[in-house]
């Protein structure tokens, strides 16, 4: 028996989890369509979290794809059809991949599995992260660094720990919905260990009386907790953590049945989601808002 | 002897390929700090050796705690291999977030070099950083005398440089004190 999916039209890391809800409570090698034909919009998250979905399933699911030229000619620029077509059997017309010069997506949707990926990833954001950062995020010029250094960080956790490749895509965009100003979004989901799984592979490693995805979360975002007994590691998160604080924005990250973010005041999450739908590995998305006048990172405004 | 690094030839020896100038992920950091230790380990006399950033765009974390804090902490150790000595070349405040924050969370300190002189950076208290700031501008120098331009017990200045000189940042030469930069090449 095929189970259809339907993708919400505004696909982003909480609409996600319809799409989620519909799927956990199927066997997986139950063999799905996932119905995008009314989506109209996906976040970077939502694209590479569509992409890991079809990772998670043992036997490989269809996607229709969707049915306005618009979106599927956005689609196509951020790379998203030339992945699908390695992990989906593509079900409707989309346009051929080709290099893009949108300034809107600073990178494409791109595969890491190892260490030189990370370094092609960083080496093709930069330039592109410089002008938008600096122009139209208006961020001080320290704020590009960082970037670049958050980005680095969020993919080298899938090579530490997820045990298997995932996606890394990078957009600017104009958040009308919820913030009215332009964000630029680094999205990088997987489809590997998960944080709980990692940190239970630590030497010695003993679970607390409520050890859950949740508080491995907890460990490893907010106290830098790493599988490695080396005291050194567990920076990288905990930079990105300290980088969003700075200017403002956001971190969340999914893994198991929980979420953590770092809420910054102009938005309304929660800071902890326990009791998801399952999903495996870890999904992580950080958002530099642009700033608002007088201000680092930008101020409360909704 | 006097050695010097430059880091950013070394991340392309590195690197299968030299597009990048960025130090990133600990694989690459790793394998940096391995050829920089390959280098120190062919000498077995005392050695200053100039790390220099000039030619490196970026270093995130990861790449920072393999190839700064690991390398200072190897030649920092009870029994280090040799006696290393480093002066930090070329770093900027593109850099210097990532090389902060792990010296932050090792308890480590460098000597960075600048355009008017040099700067200490990371964690040293109060004593250690007049101690040294004595034995930069005036070294050679010795212990008794830095205790009275510090006006501070003789004993007390004694222990501080040798933490410093544990930390790397000062030389012991025939019984006088030179902070590590304060003749440079």
């Amino acid at each position: 028996m095929t189970h259809v999916i339907t993708v919400p039209p505004s696909l982003d890391d909480h609409s996600f989890e319809q799409v989620l809800d519909q799927v956990a409570p199927l066997p997986p090698d139950a063999k799905l369509v996932v119905d995008a034909r009314h989506t109209r919009w996906a976040s970077p998250y939502g694209l590479t979290a569509l992409l890991t979905l079809a990772q998670t399933r043992a036997e490989r699911p269809a996607l229709a794809v969707p049915e306005m030229d618009e979106t599927l000619s956005y689609w196509s620029r951020t790379a998203f059809f030339l992945h699908a077509e390695s992990v989906y059997d593509l079900h409707g017309s989309y346009p051929k991949h080709k290099e893009s010069a949108a300034s809107n997506v600073l990178l494409e949707i791109t595969p890491i599995a190892k260490s030189d990926d990370v370094h092609s990833v960083v080496g093709r954001v930069q330039e592109r992260a410089q002008a938008i950062i600096k122009n139209e995020l208006k961020l001080e010029s320290k704020a590009i660094i960082g970037f670049a250094m958050t980005l680095s960080e969020v993919c080298q956790n899938i090579i530490e720990h997820a045990g298997r490749g995932g996606w890394v895509a990078v957009q600017s965009y104009r958040w009308t919905k919820r913030l009215g100003r332009r964000v630029v979004v680094i999205a990088v989901c997987d489809a590997g260990l998960g944080f709980r799984q990692s940190l239970e592979s630590m030497p010695g490693h003993l679970p607390t009386a409520r050890w859950d995805d949740a508080a491995a979360l907890e460990e490893a975002v907010i106290r830098g907790v790493s599988r490695f007994r080396d005291r050194s590691r567990g920076q990288g998160l905990a930079g990105a953590r300290n980088y969003v604080g700075r200017w403002n924005g956001k971190l969340s990250a999914r893994s198991g049945t929980a979420r953590i973010s770092i809420v910054p005041s102009w938005d309304d999450d929660v800071p902890l989601a326990e009791g998801l739908a399952p999903f495996p590995g870890a999904q992580v998305q950080v958002i530099i808002p642009e700033a608002v006048s007088g201000t680092a990172g930008g101020s409360a405004e909704r | 002897m006097m050695n010097h690094i430059d880091i950013s030839s070394v991340l392309r020896q590195t690197l299968a390929c030299d597009l990048y100038s960025n130090l990133v992920t600990r694989t690459t950091g790793a394998a940096v700090r391995g050829q920089i230790e390959d280098l120190l380990d062919r000498s077995n006399e005392r050695a200053l050796t100039v790390i220099d950033f000039s030619h490196v765009s970026m270093i995130d974390f990861s790449c920072a705690d393999e190839v700064v804090a690991k390398l200072l902490m190897r030649y920092a150790a009870p029994d280090p291999p040799l006696e290393a000595y480093f002066l930090f070349r070329g770093v900027t405040e593109d850099h210097r977030d990532a090389i902060e924050a792990v010296l932050e969370r090792h308890g480590l300190a460098l000597a960075l070099e600048q355009d008017d002189g040099i700067e200490l950076v990371g964690v040293l208290d109060d004593e250690e950083r007049r101690a040294w700031d004595v034995a930069y501008r005036l070294g050679p120098i010795a212990a008794a005398e830095i205790s009275r331009q510090l006006s501070a017990d003789e004993g007390d200045v004694r222990a501080t440089l040798d933490l410093l000189c544990k930390k790397r940042l000062v030389m012991e030469i025939e019984g006088d004190y030179v902070a590590v930069g304060s003749h440079r090449g």
